[in-house]
């Protein structure tokens, strides 16, 4: 079956898809946007029932394999340290996402002329600072102008409140001397864009049922359709087709039904991150792409990169937030720039995490033998509850080609479709970033106060940012698509995800990828004349 | 329906000696407690609740709670976990707990998340017994003065050329 001819496709309704149709929507061109997913509905979210917390292991897991949503696709990560974490809907991983915020720093567009290692990339932050302001604008940032770790940006909205935890910790890094900030956090402090402000539910990270939390299916997408773009939910995109001039000419999906569609576009739009992407050109074999699409010089799927993570989190002997507020509170970048000295290159971004949850709480106790079973678990469960705060580390991941997302040979979603296949190894550099990460802050948590401190490094299931599997740069032979997101391949195939990060910085990449598509976008309105040459 | 008759609903996962060594295992991790006046996970609502949510994991339970049962058997002259006495079913209890398999793992989980989300054992924490939304919590904002020697520091960031 074949719908009307469209002329922009976007495959994807997340963070860069929403982008990318909004700033599209003014040329008044037909654009449908396909998603796998279905639209959420806030009020449904766990936060409206005392099982929030329980709903974080089933239906609103951060695991595609653990949610097992008939939306969802399953990822063999068995050969990963770090397992991928996504969510399949309208408005994609930004419904789970914890709504940090930050922007990439001016050096980590340069990151071989400054460092010597992984690549520049083909623009920098001059260029995007524009595009960041103007998203900064739709999703609605809350921060504190005046961060010295960032060239000065503007803050849309008062930052989230420190609350005890953010003063604790803000003490210990003021102890020993380090830098710390209000996050930039995608957080509504006030009321914003027919948004409520964040009533502090701290449950960010399985839905905002208060709707403060930017994800895109509320900020985005409503301006979007308003605007005349169609948003087409439950439809799984196989392949994009390619005629005999090697120009994309549709795709093929599965719709709600299970029925393959045709869905012929003068241009398609891949927006689907850093495992989708990948997954989708690689299952696009055709006679003229015997690899996958736009894959000539093999490079889709290859230099993926993760943000390893580590966990530092310490126990007081005071009351702190606990299981209220959001978790975005501070951040520090201290630890960010390249510093000769230490043993590894680039850097990391502490980003405190206030509190935790009473089942959390539990779980953290009992698994770490905190918490015994028996009589005695009632006094050190109080010793813990509302007394937990920390931080994670976020480290730059350097792309490696060895690092790689490929199709499963028998692993397949419930269309037949086959999976994605993820192998990765924790580089040395990424090893030493991490250990050096853990150290730093058992000294934070020891200034502020903590009377104990529990560690993991890397966070096993946090692959949450996935990128550089389709990476952009000028030169044909080392990148899959060009300075403003085009096919080197295809001439009317665009990538606006993280895969195509050149590199994955120290920092939540959203913000950024939001940012480079409405970078691309405005590209594409500019040459819509020569848009294929 | 009374307590105990919710606990015999034919819709409920195990059987009735699975149930009642499950129920005294459950008993065994998170006992009640008069100095808090909580409740422990044995608790027929409570246990009512991680009887449904062990339903996802029927054969794991099956096939843990007869292992910890035959445990017991061969230890104590034939009495299974649930006949222990006090001291032995909290000593065996003990053990378990210094060896947590993939089902121990499990039922704990299941145990913390259903214990800490009866309204009884959130009001003995001095919590609301609600649901976060819509009401939500108040955070102190704090005292932003505590920026003030970050904001004496120059800048962190490098200048990139061009």
């Amino acid at each position: 079956m074949s719908n009307d001819p469209v002329d922009i496709l976007i495959i994807g309704a997340g963070a860069s898809g929403a982008a990318l149709a909004w700033t599209l929507a003014e040329t008044r061109m037909r654009i449908v946007c396909l998603e796998q997913g279905d639209w959420l509905n806030p009020a449904e979210y766990p936060s409206a029932g005392k099982d929030w917390e329980s709903r974080q292991y089933s239906d609103f897991s951060i695991s595609p394999n653990r949610r097992k949503r008939v939306t969802d696709y399953p990822v063999n990560d068995q050969d990963s340290p770090i397992s991928v974490a996504n969510f399949n809907g309208v408005g994609g991983s930004t419904i789970l996402y914890a709504g940090h915020y930050p922007r990439f720093h001016p050096s980590d567009f340069r990151v071989k002329t400054l460092d010597g290692v992984a690549d520049d990339w083909p623009l920098d932050y001059t260029d995007l600072e524009p595009y960041y302001a103007e998203n900064d604008k739709m999703m609605g940032v809350s921060g504190l102008a005046g961060d010295p770790a960032y060239p000065p940006k503007p803050a849309v909205m008062p930052p989230l409140p420190l609350g005890k935890s953010g003063q604790v910790l803000g003490k210990g890094f003021n102890a020993l001397g380090w830098h710390w900030w209000p996050s930039d956090s995608a957080i509504a402090s006030t009321t914003y864009d027919g948004r409520d402000k964040c009533a502090n539910l701290g449950a960010c990270t399985v839905g905002c049922a208060q709707g403060a939390k930017a994800s895109s299916d509320i900020t985005y997408w409503p301006h979007a359709i308003r605007a005349g773009v169609e948003v087409r939910t439950r439809c799984r995109v196989r392949e994009i087709t390619v005629n005999e001039n090697d120009m994309a000419s549709g795709v093929t999906y599965y719709d709600v039904d299970g029925n393959e569609q045709f869905q012929p576009a003068e241009v398609v739009v891949l927006a689907c991150n850093g495992v989708g992407t990948p997954r989708i050109l690689l299952n696009s074999v055709s006679n003229r792409f015997p690899n996958g699409l736009a894959n000539r010089n093999g490079l889709v799927g290859k230099n993926l990169m993760f943000h390893p993570y580590a966990s530092i989190q310490g126990i007081f002997d005071q009351p702190l937030d606990g299981y209220m507020g959001p978790g975005n509170c501070i951040w520090s970048q201290q630890f960010y720039e390249t510093d000769r000295s230490r043993d590894f290159v680039r850097g990391f971004t502490y980003e405190i995490t206030r509190g935790r949850g009473p089942v959390a709480t539990a779980l953290t106790g009992m698994f770490s033998g905190r918490i015994p079973w028996g009589e005695e678990h009632h006094q050190r469960y109080r010793e813990l509850f509302n007394q937990i705060t920390g931080m994670v580390a976020i480290c730059e991941d350097l792309p490696e080609p060895h690092n790689t997302v490929s199709l499963d040979p028998e692993l397949k979603d419930s269309d037949g479709i086959p999976a994605p296949k993820i192998t990765y190894k924790l580089s040395e550099n990424s090893r030493r970033m991490l250990d050096y990460a853990v150290d730093r802050g058992m000294e934070i948590l020891e200034a502020a106060g903590a009377t104990d401190v529990m560690t993991e490094a890397p966070i096993a299931v946090g692959g949450w940012h996935l990128m550089g599997t389709t990476r952009m740069g000028v030169d044909p032979e080392h990148s899959v698509v060009n300075e403003w997101g085009r096919s080197h391949d295809v001439r009317n195939l665009f990538v606006v995800d993280g895969s195509i990060f050149v590199t994955s910085a120290g920092v939540n990449p959203t913000r950024t990828i939001q940012a480079l598509s409405l970078y691309i976008g405005d590209t594409m309105k500019k040459r819509l004349a020569t848009l294929f040459d | 329906m009374s307590d105990e008759e919710s606990l015999l609903a034919s819709d409920l996962p195990l059987s009735d000696p699975q149930r009642e060594i499950l129920q005294a295992l459950i008993g065994s991790i998170i006992p009640p407690s008069t100095d808090y006046d909580a409740p422990g996970a044995d608790d027929p609502l409570i246990f009512r609740d991680i009887l449904v949510t062990a339903g996802s994991y029927i054969d794991m339970f099956e096939a843990g709670l007869e292992d910890i049962d035959q445990q017991a058997k061969r230890n104590h002259d034939g009495a299974g976990f649930a006949a222990l006495s006090d001291t032995d079913r909290h000593a065996m209890a003990e053990h378990l707990s210094r060896t947590l398999n993939p089902f121990l793992r499990t039922l704990v989980s299941i145990t913390a998340q259903c214990y800490y989300r009866d309204d009884r054992v959130m009001q003995a924490l001095g919590m609301e017994p609600r649901p976060p939304f819509p009401k939500g919590f108040t955070i102190e904002e704090g005292d932003w003065t505590l920026l003030d020697p970050v904001r004496l520091r120059g800048k962190l960031y490098r200048d990139v050329d061009g």
